[in-house]
């Protein structure tokens, strides 16, 4: 390999000449390189940051371009902290958030230890199971609905299969006890993947001495699982739920398929709820209010859970 | 035969891979059933209890590319025979083709907005992570986790100030508009693996290269180039299906010429009601490229979801 490089490498070498034209320096290129990516942020992603906090300390509505925009200063944050409707839309995304990552863990790590247990043709299946995370959450979603069609659906009919209960009577996206937690079971059969791969990688760093050590120090399997795989595997899992908790916080596509926020508001997640004032109801400064609180509330619990997850690795 | 404490039983193999290919089996059913449903005729498509053995058909396929409306029996007779087989499906129904459907313009749509923010995104972050890894940048940390954080805002949350500049500066539902958009948005991830991929190749090669007379150009794209191109094609391959499936940016911005597939295949419907069979055909067509390229990634697939966070 490097052999071959150093023959290219010497094959390719430039005549003399070309050594006096010296190019540009190691700092210019540095600033060249990097700066066409720092501009392209600066544009997507900051100016638009600026203008959504401009936006929500005023009254501007993008379907009244005529109206005048008048400064109201904090009155959209007052008003959206202290509506009931924020903070069940919080509510949902909390019980979303919470038992996504409860159920995607759970699930995710036994597979992962399953899978750890290296039997035969354990690598295919491992690709064939990540499959669905990998897949367009709208398309996939939406057909999830067809599944879940009382009459005809084939999650209704496998819950007739196991259990009896009649496939026409119960409604997994209209009922509003029964919808979040489809909302729940169709993210979590998505992403169960990615704790699982996460997981793996964990399991797998473990170097097998130590389990050679703890079974001359006669300890029991049960006693080595607790004191070395999950305090071992704990950062990998711990980054897996950092992962899944922005992307969860954030989550939009899937569910706006699956439910649209319904019944009801049930399902109304935050960034379901944000679309609604910003693109249906076109109340722009408000919206962006919505919007800024939203991503210093992502912001702040990431920043808090990075530092928790340092200290575990540290430790 | 050498026996390690360490090494699972066979019986635990056993126990663990049923397990495991259980969770499997029911988890790609969902899969299956999209793909054996764009095979169905509507009429099988609905039945109950589910039909798992079935007659395939081509009609969802020619439902999801061809518009199509109804005409009375006298008209239809008037037309003589058929002239092709997907004609002859169609009038079954009483039906006639006019034209094409869109979802060939929104797939399209979907490919070149997906390929070309990957181009970009790929060529700005091999070049962005390449000055990472081997020069001094000032703040360079500082830098490359504002570059991170770009990904924790929530896309509904930028959505609201790109709507209004897109329309200031006439990018809403064009492609470009959509192509910088998806650049901006895959960069984080792009310029993070391809930091982690650049720093695993040894420096000493590039100075060998710059010892011969290379320029710090030659010596990027001669030598750190083609050792960086498997980390390059896996990173290309992530930002692509990020492209792909992105449905929040395309469902706000797009309405008609840029619209991509994902926000188009909920919207496909029948003469009386969902047709299930070409919404499941628009969604094999537009899913299976991914599986195969989720197979082909398989190696560095840790690597990609994570930012490069684990490293196999």
């Amino acid at each position: 390999m490097s052999d071959h490089l150093a023959q290219r490498v010497a094959s390719a070498t430039p005549p003399k000449l070309a050594r006096r034209i010296r190019g540009v320096s190691d700092r210019t290129i540095a600033w060249l390189f990097v700066t066409p990516t720092i501009l392209l942020l600066l544009a997507v992603n900051i100016f638009p940051l600026i203008w959504t906090i401009r936006l929500s300390l005023t009254n501007f509505r993008t379907n009244r371009p005529n109206n005048p925009v008048e400064f109201v200063g904090i009155e959209n944050y007052r008003k959206i902290l202290t509506n009931p409707d924020t903070w069940a839309s919080l509510q949902a995304t909390a019980h979303f958030l919470i038992w996504t990552i409860v159920l995607q863990v759970v699930i995710g790590f036994t597979l992962a230890y399953l899978i750890n247990k290296k039997f035969r043709g354990n690598d295919l299946w491992t690709t064939l199971i990540v499959l669905p995370m990998m897949l367009s959450p709208a398309v996939v979603g939406n057909f999830w609905t067809f599944l879940y069609q009382p009459q005809i659906g084939l999650f209704n009919y496998f819950i007739e299969f196991i259990s009896g209960v009649d496939p026409a009577s119960f409604s997994m996206i209209g009922d509003v006890s029964l919808a979040p937690w489809t909302i729940v079971l169709v993210d979590t059969w998505m992403w169960t993947p990615f704790v699982m791969l996460i997981c793996l990688a964990g399991l797998r760093s473990i170097p097998p001495s130590i389990y050679e050590a703890a079974e001359c120090d006669r300890a029991s399997k049960w006693r080595q699982f607790w004191t070395i795989t999950l305090p071992m595997a704990l950062p990998f899992l711990m980054l897996a739920v950092l992962f899944r908790g922005i992307e969860n916080f954030k989550m939009f596509d899937l569910v706006v398929q699956l439910t649209g926020g319904g019944p009801g508001a049930t399902t109304l997640l935050t960034s379901i709820d944000l679309k609604r004032e910003a693109f249906e109801k076109w109340r722009t400064g408000f919206a962006s209010a919505y919007a800024v609180i939203l991503f210093v509330t992502v912001f702040g619990l990431a920043s808090i859970y990075v530092k928790a997850l340092n200290k575990v690795k540290d430790r | 035969m050498s026996y390690s404490i360490t090494e699972p039983s066979s019986r635990q193999k056993w126990f663990a891979g049923i397990l495991v290919i259980g969770y499997a089996l029911l988890t790609l059913l969902p899969l299956a059933w999209i793909i054996a449903t764009g095979f169905k005729t509507p009429t099988d498509a609905i039945a109950y209890p589910p039909k798992v053995v079935f007659s395939p058909s081509l009609e969802g396929y020619v439902n999801l590319f061809t518009s199509r409306s109804r005409v009375t029996p006298e008209d239809l007779a008037a037309l003589g025979p058929p002239t092709t087989w997907y004609d002859a499906i169609v009038r079954q129904y009483d039906m006639v083709i006019n034209g094409p459907s869109r979802y060939g313009e929104r797939f399209m749509n979907s490919v070149i907005i997906g390929f070309g923010s990957t181009f970009l995104s790929v060529f700005l972050g091999t070049i962005a992570a390449y000055a990472f890894s081997r020069f001094k940048v000032p703040l360079k940390d500082d830098l490359l986790f504002f570059i991170l954080s770009t990904r924790m805002m929530p896309p509904i949350a930028v959505a609201i100030p790109i709507f209004l500049m897109y329309r200031q500066l006439g990018l809403s539902d064009t492609h470009l508009g959509m192509i910088l958009l998806y650049t901006a948005v895959n960069l984080s991830l792009s310029v993070w693996l391809l930091k982690g991929f650049i720093d695993e190749i040894p420096i000493e090669y590039e100075e060998a290269a710059l010892i011969d007379g290379y320029t710090r150009f030659q010596a990027f794209y001669k030598v750190v180039l083609p050792q960086a191109a498997t980390g390059i094609a896996s990173t290309a391959i992530f930002c692509l299906i990020f492209s792909w499936n992105e449905y929040a940016f395309a469902v706000l911005l797009t309405s008609g010429t840029a619209q991509t597939a994902p926000p188009f295949i909920p919207t496909i419907i029948g003469s009386g009601g969902k047709d299930w069979p070409a919404v499941a055909a628009g969604a094999t067509l537009f899913l299976l490229p991914i599986m195969i390229f989720t197979i082909l990634l398989r190696k560095h697939l840790l690597r990609g979801i994570t930012f490069g966070a684990v490293r196999k």
